[in-house]
């Protein structure tokens, strides 16, 4: 009996894995061959889906990217048997250099193990993080993630330790309130950010990563109860959340009795409703709670005043998936990552026109160069690249003379970009930067929780003010009333939504401002 | 899409209310729901939401106008989302959009007059490697350019048992 292996994620789905799926059983049955075949996640690699494996004593060989019609000549040419007989023979997976030469630790048992098996999980180091934080106090938990110097993950990059001590000091007394006495560890898993998917990669491939997370951050917090909220953009991974949880509950991982150590930790999934801003942790919290998304002013803190007006602590999928591998191998191994104040690794997501799209997790410090040309293999449409978003829709455009950058929290905002959860979303030189700084605009405006005027009204007016630029009425005024729009934006937005639209559009402004002069439109016919 | 009559909505409504209520922040769990079930959120729904929580209409219908998700009025048979985000604009969307709003006839938040398709905007759907991306119901399709749009529109709307395929160039 041959083991085959057939993603489920959403990206490999979207090229067509469940037709692979499909076929495969039923040539492989016509044909009186004895395979079971695995729904895995992904590895990851994403321009390589659908990604078939079989196993073989060798070890899992590969072959990509399959279509469904692919599947009777791989079979036909010894794919069962680990052939290499065919052109989409990619050899064995583990040296596939894409992969070969990641760091993988969060990413470790991604597309590796079928997600929702508990058997699996285990079999490959999962839940020993747990374990240890069993037989650990909350200081001790607090303090292990303090060494790790892990920094979160959702943007902001604040040091997850130093808000767990928070959460673990705060006072969770409230009078009138039925929430008084809890504390909640609330998982920010809205993923807004165009380019960005490592999350959705957590919760489809490797799910009980991020339930092993959580419990971990709730027996740290004193929290015996975590919700993960969810971007409705996201059904697959809302599907595998909710089966890894019940599971997880079944076998005793999750409930009133963790692991029999009298300790309670729930999870449930909540799913927002379509709102860029409620990844916004405080807009979050208020979405959480039923309420429209609309940001909260600080203080007080979330870690002090959160959800239901409870101490919480508010982590990134991400970061909370970084947990275990910090628990399990103590917070130095993970340190022992990284550069400077960006220390671990990163799972960067390489996204838009590029040739090798998927997630690159490796240690802080490698160029953005190295990740475009190295591991992504430059522009999809074989065009020169021109400009790379790195960040989300937040985060600046970069040109060419800034990607030698390394990637690092520090050293990105030392050139005015971010790092952000680690999108980056690359464009050719058929892009019109004009077009972008537009859609930045846009977005706000569509987005905008509506508190602040600048944000909700100075939005829409950039995009008049664009399109004039673009109409070549006025010019050299409306630039300058461009660049003052984003001061405005700048000085007097509550959050970082109206506070770093900017950031897109001046870095159009000042790196590619050839864009901004031209007399007649350009018109952008990108084939597809 | 199940359809709503105005004589079982609220019933249907106050059930998933009461089964419900009980959650901490329960509005958006129950909104979600009555979508789900009957297709969008009708006016009579507010009135029960707001009694069963025992907060205000207006509280109610704010949730309900702050969310993308919540449509009022109810939609095409099948919801055709277009990821206008950034790394899909990468990859073409534009074009996408463009040959999306020829096709259907329509434009972004209408409904074609056969009734089987409203078109809308989406922000990212995670499939950033492969744009341009689309989703219908619960499926994403990667690297959707003109002709893979019209062959998943297509396969939206042929049914399934039906002996008889669609003439030539129908549809
Ligand atoms: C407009 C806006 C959108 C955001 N979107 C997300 C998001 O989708 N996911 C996320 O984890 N953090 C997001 N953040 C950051 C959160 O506010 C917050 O910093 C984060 O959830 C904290 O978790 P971390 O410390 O683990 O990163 C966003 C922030 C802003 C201002
Ligand atoms: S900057 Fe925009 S999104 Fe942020 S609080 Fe103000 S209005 Fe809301
Ligand atoms: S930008 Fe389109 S799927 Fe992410």
């Amino acid at each position: 009996m041959t083991r085959v292996y057939v993603p489920r994620d959403t990206t490999a789905v979207s090229l067509g894995a469940d037709d692979v799926a499909r076929v495969l059983s039923k040539t492989a049955d016509a044909q009186g061959a004895d395979i079971t075949l695995v729904r895995n996640g992904s590895r990851g690699l994403f321009w390589l889906e659908t990604l078939v494996e079989v196993d073989t004593d060798a070890g899992r060989v590969a072959y990509g990217p399959v279509l469904p019609e692919d599947v009777p000549s791989l079979i036909e040419s010894g794919m069962l048997e680990g052939g290499a007989g065919h052109a989409l023979y990619l050899g064995p997976t583990e040296e596939i250099p894409y992969l070969k030469h990641q760091q993988r630790l969060t990413f470790a048992r991604a597309g590796i193990t079928d997600p929702v098996s508990i058997d699996d999980y285990r079999a490959h180091g999962g839940f020993n993080g747990l374990i240890t934080a069993l037989a650990s106090t909350s200081q001790q938990i607090v303090d292990e993630v303090k060494t790790s110097g892990l920094r979160g993950r959702g943007g902001a990059a604040f040091p997850a330790g130093i808000k767990w001590q928070t959460v673990l000091d705060a006072n969770p007394q409230s009078e009138h309130s039925r929430y008084s006495g809890q504390k909640f560890i609330v998982c920010n898993a809205d993923e807004g950010d165009s380019g960005t998917f490592a999350d959705r990669l957590v919760m489809e491939a490797d799910p009980y990563l991020l339930i092993e997370g959580m419990t971990i951050a709730g027996l740290a917090v004193g929290a015996e109860t975590g919700y993960i909220y969810l971007r409705s953009e996201y059904p697959l991974a809302q599907m595998v959340m909710n089966d890894a949880i019940a599971r997880a509950k079944a076998a005793g991982y999750l409930g009133d009795n963790v692991l029999k150590s009298g300790k309670a930790f729930h999870l449930e999934v909540r799913l927002g409703a379509g709102a860029y801003i409620c990844g916004e942790e405080t807009s979050l919290l208020d979405s959480l709670e039923g309420k429209r998304g609309q940001v909260r002013v600080k203080p007080p803190l979330p870690a002090l005043k959160g959800a239901f007006g409870q101490p919480t602590a508010v982590n990134n999928v991400l970061t909370l998936a970084a947990i275990p591998y910090i628990l399990a191998e103590g917070g130095q191994a993970y340190a022992d990552y990284g550069q400077g104040r960006s220390l671990g690794t990163l799972p960067f997501q390489l996204a838009g026109n590029i040739e090798r799209g998927g997630v690159v997790e490796l240690a802080f410090g490698i160029t953005l160069r190295e990740l475009l040309e190295g591991y992504g293999g430059g522009s999809a449409s074989g065009r020169p690249m021109r400009a790379v978003q790195v960040g989300g829709p937040l985060g600046a455009y970069m040109p060419e003379s800034q990607w030698d950058t390394p990637l690092d929290y520090e050293a990105f905002a030392d050139v005015g970009a971010v790092v952000g959860h680690g999108g980056i979303v690359v464009f050719d030189d058929s892009v019109d930067m004009l077009e972008q700084a537009r859609f930045a605009m846009e977005f706000c405006a569509v987005e905008s929780c509506g508190k602040c005027t600048p944000c909700r009204i100075g939005s829409t007016r950039g995009v008049e003010v664009i399109d004039r630029i673009r109409d070549n009425q006025d010019r050299d005024a409306n630039l300058v009333l461009l660049h003052d729009l984003c001061d405005t934006l700048e000085d007097g937005s509550l959050c970082a939504m109206g506070g770093m639209t900017p950031n897109p559009v001046r870095s159009a402004l000042q790196f590619f401002p050839d864009d901004f002069a031209r007399t007649t439109p350009s018109t952008t016919t990108e084939e597809s | 899409m199940p359809q709503a009559t105005p004589s079982n909505t609220r019933a249907r409504v106050q059930a998933i209310v009461a089964d419900l209520k009980h959650m901490p922040g329960a509005l958006l769990p129950i909104l979600h729901q009555v979508r789900d079930s009957l297709g969008h959120i009708p006016t009579e729904a507010v009135p029960v939401i707001a009694e069963g929580l025992q907060i205000t209409r207006a509280e109610v219908h704010g949730v309900i106008s702050f969310y993308h998700d919540f449509n009022t009025q109810p939609i095409g048979n099948h919801r055709v989302q277009i990821c206008r985000a950034e790394a899909c604009q990468a990859r073409g969307s534009r074009a996408l959009e463009e040959h999306a709003r020829k096709r259907l006839g329509i434009d972004y938040h209408q409904t074609t007059p056969d009734g089987e398709f409203t078109l809308e905007p989406v922000y990212c759907l995670g499939n950033c490697a492969t744009g341009p991306s689309v989703r219908i119901g619960n499926h994403i399709h990667g690297r959707v350019g003109a002709t893979r749009f019209d062959a998943i529109l297509d396969d939206a709307i042929t049914v399934p048992l039906d002996p008889e395929p669609l003439t030539e160039g129908d549809a």
